[in-house]
């Protein structure tokens, strides 16, 4: 049985006057140490479906299995990453890169060697005292994924990390939270709107249908690039094709065929 | 060209602190203006130093007052139900907030009620609250609370429901309890407007303590202004009033040097 295991999921949300399918038939399985990336047009449900494997929502119907067991609440287990950092402003650096391990009651030096030693290698050490409003967007980002790093998780979901940054930022950030995510052995989903990130960075691609989402192509990213660094997978001579694909299969049918 | 900019630091600093001195003298003239003009129209009987007495009596009769020691009564009698009216306001106003944060249902069901208890003149329960609570400084302590009570309720809660989702996802994606998100979030992302309401409230809480003390005529400054204008002592109602005045000022610093102290990374 897969790590993570999503069968037949559903979620529709109610409201007075309607209801709303975000996302439907769900079935996806993924393996420890997969990186996977979700595409697909603007309000098809991927941040619901990123909430819904965190457990910060329940499916409607179907189920979600995280290591067997089915996922009840959220836990440190899965670290979450939002598409801003929403680093607290009223907390310095090193509070908030310790906020999921005070919330777990772990507040030794032991318990918090991992999260000092993940701003070191960041580059942002000097920047412990300081707070969130002293720091630029990328720096701030960053400080995110330390966060999310810091209580060890299993799983990581990547709600578009890199789309508030600037170009340049962005290619440098990716090539960090690869390497980083690589290093640590993790499972990683990325959502995204941004293909050659997707083909960059993961080793699988899901691309989902409009509202309600549902599953519509799969990608596999060759071996070949799969080892190499995100920047370095931009410039491959089989980068091109397959972006080209993608971006065919995104395009709506305009030819009826 | 280092050298220059040294030199620009430092004449740019010359003139924010050549501003901030003259905004300064500028007040202190404008006070001692104040004062003088009110000295020398009641001495030449421009306006009538019976009703608007002068510096001078009002000073002597503040040190006539503080020797026989009846200031300093009736100035910590108000002081005391004013601080204990502000903090009881503020902290069970805040409290009531957190109570209606945690349960949607219950401030669904006590919206209405808010509303109507919010509009009322809450000095006009004064009578009730003397009745009820009996003619002493508990009544006079429970209109200064009760002045910023509702108010602080409503703002805060609103505060509190204000806050980005976000926020709160970030720290329920670690495994937060509802306790630890309105501890470590709700809470301190509210500070802004908490330390603005507790500023408003200084100022309530000395309208409710003096309009109480006015009712209950016992003691306190609010006492000493009824009780001045029934005897026609006008001398002694300037000399609450600014009293009262250099009080309520004091108390709004305070505040403020809070406000630094707990909004730190504005800066
Ligand atoms: N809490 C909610 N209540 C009601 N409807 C919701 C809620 N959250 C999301 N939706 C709806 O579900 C659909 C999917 O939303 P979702 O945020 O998952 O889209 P998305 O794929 O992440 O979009 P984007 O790419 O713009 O971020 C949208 O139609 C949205 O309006
Ligand atoms: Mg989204």
């Amino acid at each position: 049985m897969a790590f993570l295991e999503l069968n037949q999921v559903e979620k529709t949300f109610f409201s007075l006057e309607t209801w709303t399918t975000a996302v439907e038939d769900i079935e996806l399985s993924i393996e420890e140490g997969e990186f996977i990336s979700i595409i697909g047009p603007s309000g098809c449900g991927k941040t619901t479906l990123l909430s819904l494997i965190s457990g910060l929502l329940h499916p409607t119907s179907g189920e979600i299995l995280l290591d067997k067991e089915i996922i009840e609440r959220p836990t440190p287990e899965t670290g979450y990453m939002l598409q801003q950092d929403y680093l607290f402003p009223w907390l310095n650096i090193k509070d908030n890169i310790t906020l999921g391990l005070t919330t777990m009651g772990k507040t030794t030096d032991v318990d918090r060697q991992l999260a000092f030693q993940l701003l070191e290698t960041l580059g942002l050490s000097d920047k412990i005292d300081h707070f969130p409003s002293q720091l630029s967007g990328g720096m701030r980002q960053r400080v995110a994924l330390v966060r999310m790093l810091s209580t060890d998780p299993k799983l990581l979901l990547l709600d578009e990390p890199f789309s508030a940054l600037d170009y340049q930022t962005k290619l440098k950030l990716e090539d960090l939270v690869f390497s980083t995510i690589k290093e640590h052995h993790k499972t990683a989903i990325l959502v995204t709107h941004d293909i050659g990130e997707a083909i960059a960075m993961s080793d699988r691609i899901i691309l989902l249908t409009e509202r309600p989402g549902r599953i519509n192509k799969e990608f596999v990213v060759p071996l070949h690039l799969k080892e190499k660094l995100p920047f370095d997978v931009r410039t491959d001579i089989e980068f091109n094709p397959l972006f080209q694909t993608i971006w065919k299969e995104m395009e709506p049918d305009e030819d009826g065929s | 060209m280092k050298m220059d900019r040294n030199e620009m630091q430092q004449q740019y600093k010359r003139a924010v602190l050549k501003t901030t001195r003259n905004v300064r003298m500028t007040q202190l003239s404008i006070l001692l203006l104040f004062f003088a003009g009110w000295e020398l129209t009641t001495y030449l009987r421009w306006i009538d130093p019976l009703l608007f007495s002068s510096p001078s009596r009002v000073w002597h009769l503040f040190v006539l007052r503080i020797q026989d020691g009846s200031l300093f009564m009736h100035t910590s009698v108000t002081l005391f139900e004013t601080i204990l009216g502000f903090l009881l306001g503020t902290f069970i106003g805040t409290f009531i907030a957190g109570l209606l944060w945690w349960s949607p249902f219950l401030s669904r069901v006590l919206d209405p009620y808010l509303v109507i208890l919010n509009s009322m003149p809450k000095v006009a329960l004064g009578p009730i609250l003397i009745v009820g609570l009996g003619p002493g400084f508990t009544s006079i302590i429970a209109m200064g609370a009760l002045i910023s009570l509702v108010i602080t309720t409503m703002v805060v809660y609103h505060a509190f429901k204000e806050v980005d989702e976000n926020y709160l996802k970030v720290i329920k994606s670690f495994g937060a309890s509802k306790k630890q998100t309105f501890f470590r979030v709700v809470f301190p992302a509210s500070y802004p407007t908490l330390i603005s309401t507790l500023k408003v409230n200084v100022g309530l809480a000395w309208v409710g303590v003096i309009v109480g003390e006015f009712l209950v005529s016992k003691q306190g400054l609010g006492y000493m202004i009824i009780y001045g204008f029934q005897v026609f002592n006008f001398t002694l109602v300037m000399l609450a009033l600014l009293i009262i005045a250099v009080l309520a000022t004091v108390m709004y610093h305070l505040v403020e040097i809070l406000e630094k102290k707990l909004i730190r990374h504005e800066s």
